[in-house]
């Protein structure tokens, strides 16, 4: 299939972070991406919710909402949350750049997002969420 | 998770998805091993690693500096392609080597 979308909401902890990216990985799946590509593609879903689980609610209650497009040979991927914002984004995408280094994050999701994916879009208000927009083209689809 | 220890060295045999979840985990089991005995090396076995992000990363960066403050190393041995990847991304490469060594994996089981 060709043209196709989910939406999905789910609860902000720890163990959703593997069902976010399983569930993308089936969704695209239609496009025939190869492993190299399925991979990256998890790596960048799991960076973002895992960003929304941390920083967005700060390990509190939180709804964490994912939606996936497919269009023509590239996937869409919007994750976003109504958690604490970030204030700069323009720093918080730097490399090494996190405000949490006491619990070893290392400050290189937004790399990683940027680098596994075409395009990274973030979208952020202190006090109202996050919004994270990734689009990957797949090469060898038919 | 596999953990073995000979001498000085610990090997961290992992076969399993490395995110923020696990990585806690790992770090945790690591240091109360380090926190027991004088352990010089350790040694990171990723060739059953297939999903790795960059929690992983922070994890090996802290344990890198444990063992750096007690004058000891670590190396991360038989990454798949997937960790050598984001390792490569990270920099970490250039302060911990990379070896790829079947030796490891057959050490004596704790
Ligand atoms: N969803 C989010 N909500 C609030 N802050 C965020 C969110 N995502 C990222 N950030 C901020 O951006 C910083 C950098 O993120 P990232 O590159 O993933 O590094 P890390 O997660 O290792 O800190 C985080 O430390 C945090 O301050
Ligand atoms: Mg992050």
């Amino acid at each position: 299939m060709k043209n196709n979308y989910i939406y999905t909401q789910f609860k902000a902890c720890a163990e959703n972070e593997k069902l976010a990216r399983q569930i993308i990985a089936h969704f695209v799946s239609d496009l025939n991406p190869t492993l190299d590509e399925l991979c990256d593609i998890k790596t960048a879903v799991s960076e973002a919710v895992t960003n929304a689980v941390i920083h967005g609610y700060k390990n509190k209650a939180g709804i964490i909402f994912m939606s996936a497009e497919i269009c023509k040979n590239e996937i869409i991927v919007e994750i976003s949350d109504k958690g604490y914002g970030i204030s700069d984004v323009e720093a918080a995408r730097q490399p090494l750049f996190t405000t949490q280094p006491e619990m070893e994050r290392s400050g290189m999701g937004f790399t990683v997002m940027e680098t596994f994916m075409d395009d990274l879009q973030v979208y952020s208000k202190p006090d109202c969420g996050t919004k994270i927009i990734m689009r990957k083209k797949i090469a060898n689809n038919d | 998770m596999n953990i073995l220890v000979t001498n000085n060295t610990l090997t961290v045999k992992l076969c399993e998805d490395i995110d923020h979840k696990n990585a806690l985990d790992i770090r945790k089991q690591i240091d109360s091993e380090i926190g027991k005995r004088p352990i010089k090396t350790l040694i990171f076995d990723f060739s059953g690693v297939e999903f790795m992000d960059s929690a992983g990363i922070g994890m090996i960066l802290g344990r890198y500096k444990l063992l750096n403050a007690i004058g000891g190393m670590v190396y991360i041995n038989n990454p798949t392609k997937a960790v050598l990847k984001i390792i490569e991304i990270s920099g970490i490469n250039k302060i911990i080597p990379i070896m790829y060594n079947n030796e490891s994996c057959t050490c004596e089981v704790k």
